[in-house]
C-alpha cells in the first residue's frame, strides 16, 4: 500500500488565470479518508488558496459535488482507498460555469427549481386548527423517494442533455416537481405542467438514465421524468379530445 | 460601496432564518426581506438533524408534561415563561410544516407518527425517518420560493453588524463570488446563524458552524448568555464525529460497554428493562449519558478503537425491517464510514460536541438588548434549553422562535426611526477597511495552526468535566491565541471566492466565542446539566440559579466581563432531576 496519493486538482481563478490548469498535490494516504479530508489537508498544509465547498461530511448538505476521476461524486462520500496507485483527478462539476477552482455557479439550477412551483399547492388551504392532513404510509411511500434529493447536482453533471441544452430544467428539478405531483396533499400538477410539459421540460430528456446512476440518494430522477412524460401525454391528448376543457 | 436598503435583513438561511423569512412574507407581505447566508440555504446545518422535532399532539400528552420534561432536562436553568410559550407553539408550527409538505412519517391511520426521545416522558417527537432536519430544511426552503419579497443573497459572508445611536441598522457582508463588500441597511435585523460546535475539534457540526452570528452580536455589545453549556451528544461515530441519532435509542437501541453490560444502570438511570422505558437508561438525557461514558472510560470498561475509546450501540434486536424503515440513514452512515452494518453488529459510538445551549442573549420575543436586533435558533439563547437541551426540542425551537423573531421584527420596522444613510455607509466602510487590512498585512501567524491550538485547548480543558486549574489554563491560552490572531496571515489575496479569507474571519469568531465559553465556565463554580465541575460537583441554587452573561471587552480588552441575569421561574421550583425507575 502506498503511503501517499497524488491529487491532480483543477485550478482556475478568473482574476488571474487565462485558462484552467491542473496542479498536483501529494497527500498522505489514509484508509479512512474521503476526498474531502484530502482537500482539507491540502488547504491546511499545502495550499490555502485552493477553493472548494464542503460542510456536513455525511452526504446530506450537498455542498461537495465534484468530478472525481471523471465521475460526478460527493467528495465526502468517496474514499481515497478506492483510487490507489495513480493520480486522482479532481475537477469541478461538469456542465456548470466555474467560479473558481472546484466551485461552480449553482444559481441556474435554483432558478429552474423555482420555476417549477416546488412547494405544496393545496386545493383548499388548511388552517392549523384543522390539524394535519391524513396521509397513509402507502401515500407517503409514493413520493418519498423523490423527496430525498439533496440538490448536490451530480445528476446535472452526468446528464448529456444538460450538456447540449442549457435551458433543460434538468433531472433534480423535474424530480422535485414530480415529488410534489405525487404527494396526496398536493393539487399543483397543472401549474407545474407549464414547465414540465414545455419544450425545456421532460421532453428534452432522452432517457439515458445517467442521472439515476450517479444519484447518491437513489432518487431516480429518470423514473420521475418518465412518469411525468406519461402524465404530460395524457394532458396533451385530453386537451385535443376535449377542446372545451382547460388543458 | 453599494448600499442595499431593505426592511428586514435575516442572516442565516437554515431552519430559523427560513422560518422567519416566510413569517414576514405571510404576515407583512408589504415588507421586503433580504435573506443572507454564507452558503446556499440547502447547505445549512439544520440539514443534519436526524431524530425529529418535539411537539405535543397525541392524546395522553400535554403541554404541562412537555414543560416539565424540558425544565427538568434544563436542570432548572431554562426560563419558564419561554418554555411555556415554546411548548404551546411547537405543535402548531409542526402542523404548519406538515401543511407545507414536510414528509413526516405516519401511523397506519395516516396521522403523524411520534417516537420516544431522551428525557421525554412520552412519545412526542415527530420524525421523517432519520432525516427530520433535512426534510424540515428543504420544505422550508422550497416553500420560501413562493415569495418574491424574500430576496436571497446566497453565499454572502456577514462580517459586522451596523449600529447607530444604540440601534442595529444593518449588516456588512462580503459577496463571495466577487469579493466585494455590500452594506445592507435595514429597519430590523434577525440573526439565525446557528451554533459554534466547530470550536471543538471533535463535533457533529458541519464546517460552517463557526459561531459567526454570535461573535457579530457580541462585538456589537450584546452579551452571550450561558456559553459554558455545551452539549455532548452521547452517540457519534469515532473519528469523524458523524451523528448517530438519539432516535436509534428511541426505537429501542441499547448502549453496552466492553463486557456487553448496559452500564447506564450504574449511573442512576436503571432499571435495565429489556423494553424502552421513557426517561430511563438509553432514554435518559444527553448530559447524563455523556457523563456516564466519561466514568466508564475512567473505569477502563470502554472499547478501544483506532479513533479513541467507544461504547457499543446495539440495534441488532430491532431487526433489518425496522432499521430500514425507521433508521435507514443510520445504517447507511455506519456501513459507509466505519464499515459496520448495525443489522449484524453493534455500532461503536462516543460522546461528541453537538450543540451550544448558550448564545445571543434574547428575551421571550427573540429580542436582544440592542434595539432592532433579534436572534433565533441555535445562535440565540432565550433560554428554553438551560443547562442541557432535550433532543428534538431544537428543531421545534428554530420554527417557534424563527416565527417569533419575525413578528418582533415586523413590529420593530413600524417603530423604526429614520436611518442616517451616511452613518451606515461610514460604518460599513470602516468594516471594509478591516477586511482590506488583512489583504495588505504581512501576518506571521498561520490560521490553521491557531485553529488547531483552539481545538486542542477546548477539548482538553473545557470538555465534559472541568476544574479550576484546567479552566484557568484554557482562559490564559485563549487570551494568547486571540493576541496572536491579531497577526494572522491571509495567504490567498484573490477577490474571487476567497475561502482562505472566510476561514480567517471564521477563526476570529470562533476565538471570541470560545473565550466566552471558557470564561463563563470558570466563574460557574457549581455543576449543572452539561457543565460539570470536578471541583464543585453539586448544583448550587443559592449562588448559581442564574444565567451567565459574557460581555465583550472591546478591541483593546483581553477578557470578557462575566455578569449574571435572573432565571424566570413561574411555577416549577428547582427540584431534583430524577431519571430511571423513579422518573418514568
Amino acid at each position: 500500500m502506498s503511503e501517499t496519493l497524488t491529487l491532480r486538482v483543477l485550478r482556475y481563478d478568473p482574476d488571474r488565470d487565462a485558462e484552467p490548469y491542473l496542479q498536483d498535490y501529494v497527500v498522505p494516504y489514509r484508509e479512512e479518508w474521503v476526498v474531502l479530508d484530502a482537500l482539507s489537508y491540502i488547504k491546511e498544509e499545502l495550499d490555502p488558496t485552493l477553493a472548494y465547498r464542503g460542510s456536513c461530511h455525511m452526504a446530506l448538505c450537498g455542498s461537495c459535488g465534484m468530478m472525481i476521476d471523471r465521475q460526478p461524486k460527493l467528495a465526502c462520500h468517496t474514499f481515497l482507498r478506492d483510487y490507489v496507485g495513480r493520480p486522482l483527478l479532481i475537477e469541478p462539476l461538469d456542465h456548470f460555469p466555474i467560479e473558481r477552482d472546484l466551485i461552480v455557479d449553482q444559481d441556474g439550477f435554483l432558478e429552474k427549481l423555482a420555476s417549477l412551483y416546488p412547494y405544496l399547492i393545496a386545493e383548499h388551504e388548511r388552517t392549523v386548527s384543522e390539524g394535519e392532513y391524513r396521509q397513509l404510509p402507502a401515500q407517503l411511500a409514493a413520493f418519498r423517494p423523490f423527496a430525498q434529493c439533496i440538490n448536490c447536482l451530480l445528476c446535472y453533471a452526468a446528464c448529456p442533455q444538460v450538456a447540449i441544452n442549457p435551458d433543460f430544467a434538468g433531472p433534480a428539478a423535474l424530480a422535485l416537481a414530480h415529488r410534489y405531483n405525487k404527494d396526496s396533499r398536493d393539487a399543483g400538477e397543472l401549474a407545474r405542467a407549464e414547465v414540465t410539459d414545455s419544450p425545456h421540460g421532460v421532453w428534452d430528456c432522452t432517457f439515458v438514465g445517467a442521472c439515476s446512476e450517479v444519484c447518491p440518494k437513489q432518487v431516480d430522477p429518470a423514473a420521475a421524468i418518465q412518469q411525468t412524460k406519461i402524465s404530460a401525454s395524457f394532458r396533451w391528448l385530453k386537451a385535443r379530445l376535449l377542446p372545451g376543457d382547460k388543458p | 460601496m453599494d448600499v442595499i436598503s431593505t426592511d428586514i435583513v435575516i442572516i442565516g438561511a437554515g431552519g430559523a432564518g427560513l422560518r422567519a423569512a416566510i413569517e414576514v412574507a405571510e404576515q407583512a407581505p408589504g415588507l421586503e426581506v433580504a435573506l443572507l447566508s454564507k452558503v446556499y440555504p440547502m447547505r445549512s446545518h439544520t440539514v443534519a438533524a436526524e431524530g425529529g422535532a418535539a411537539g405535543v399532539i397525541k392524546s395522553g400528552d400535554s403541554f404541562d408534561l412537555h414543560f416539565d420534561d424540558t425544565i427538568s432536562g434544563s436542570d432548572w436553568l431554562a426560563d419558564q415563561d419561554a418554555v411555556d410559550a415554546f411548548v404551546r407553539a411547537a405543535p402548531e408550527e409542526l402542523i404548519r410544516l406538515e401543511h407545507w409538505g414536510c414528509p413526516w412519517s405516519r401511523e397506519a391511520d395516516g396521522s403523524v407518527a411520534v417516537r420516544a426521545f431522551g428525557g421525554m416522558k412520552t412519545k412526542r417527537t415527530w420524525y421523517a425517518a432519520d432525516k427530520s432536519g433535512f426534510h424540515l430544511l428543504h420544505t422550508l426552503f422550497q416553500t420560501s420560493l413562493k415569495y418574491p419579497r424574500i430576496r436571497r443573497f446566497d453565499e454572502y459572508y456577514s462580517t459586522d453588524l451596523l449600529v447607530e445611536d444604540g440601534r442595529c441598522t444593518g449588516v456588512v457582508a462580503i459577496e463571495l463570488r466577487s469579493g466585494r463588500l455590500v452594506a445592507f441597511q435595514a429597519k430590523a435585523v434577525i440573526l439565525a446563524t446557528g451554533g459554534a460546535g466547530r470550536v471543538y475539534p471533535f463535533t457533529t457540526n458541519g464546517a460552517i458552524k463557526t459561531g459567526d452570528g454570535m461573535a457579530m452580536a457580541y462585538r456589537a455589545g450584546v452579551p452571550l448568555k450561558d456559553m459554558e453549556f455545551v452539549q455532548y451528544h452521547p452517540t457519534g461515530l469515532p473519528g469523524t464525529g458523524i451523528l448517530i441519532t438519539e432516535g436509534s435509542r428511541g426505537e429501542g437501541g441499547l448502549l453496552r460497554n466492553r463486557d456487553g453490560y448496559r452500564y447506564l444502570q450504574d449511573y442512576g438511570l436503571g432499571p435495565p428493562d429489556p423494553w424502552p422505558r421513557n426517561k430511563a437508561m438509553e432514554l435518559g438525557p444527553r448530559d447524563r449519558l455523556s457523563q456516564a461514558f466519561w466514568h466508564e472510560q475512567k473505569k477502563g470498561r470502554t472499547v478501544p478503537t483506532p479513533f479513541g475509546d467507544a461504547v457499543l450501540l446495539d440495534l441488532r434486536h430491532l431487526g433489518e425491517q425496522k432499521i430500514d424503515e425507521r433508521l435507514p440513514m443510520v445504517r447507511e452512515l455506519a456501513k459507509t464510514y466505519i464499515g459496520v452494518d448495525p443489522v449484524h453488529e453493534p455500532i461503536p459510538v462516543r460522546p461528541v460536541v453537538h450543540y451550544t445551549m448558550g448564545g445571543i442573549d434574547t428575551d421571550i420575543n427573540a429580542a436582544t438588548p440592542l434595539p432592532g436586533l433579534f436572534a433565533a435558533g441555535e445562535c440565540a439563547c432565550v433560554s428554553i434549553n438551560g443547562a442541557n437541551r432535550l433532543g428534538s426540542n431544537s428543531l421545534a425551537e428554530t420554527l417557534v422562535f424563527g416565527a417569533r423573531a419575525a413578528r418582533s421584527a415586523i413590529a420593530a420596522v413600524a417603530q423604526s426611526p429614520a436611518i442616517d444613510s451616511r452613518a451606515v455607509l461610514a460604518q460599513a466602510e470602516a468594516a471594509e477597511a478591516r477586511v482590506r487590512a488583512l489583504f495588505l498585512s504581512q501576518g506571521e501567524e498561520s490560521a490553521p495552526v491557531l485553529r488547531r491550538a483552539l481545538g486542542e485547548v477546548m477539548e482538553q480543558d473545557v470538555g465534559i468535566y472541568r476544574e479550576a486549574e484546567s479552566l484557568a489554563r484554557a482562559c490564559d491560552i485563549l487570551v494568547s491565541l486571540r493576541e496572536r490572531y491579531t497577526r494572522v496571515r491571509l495567504d490567498d489575496r484573490s477577490n474571487v471566492f476567497n475561502t482562505d479569507l472566510v476561514q480567517v474571519l471564521e477563526l476570529g469568531a470562533m476565538l471570541d466565542v470560545a473565550q466566552a465559553m471558557a470564561e463563563s465556565a470558570q466563574q460557574r463554580t457549581e455543576s449543572r446539566g452539561s457543565h460539570q465541575r470536578l471541583d464543585y460537583p453539586a448544583r448550587d441554587d443559592a449562588a448559581f440559579l442564574v444565567h451567565s452573561l459574557a460581555t465583550y471587552a472591546g478591541p483593546g480588552g483581553t477578557r470578557p466581563a462575566i455578569g449574571q441575569k435572573p432565571v424566570t421561574i413561574t411555577r416549577s421550583p428547582p427540584g431534583e432531576r430524577v431519571y430511571g425507575g423513579g422518573g418514568s
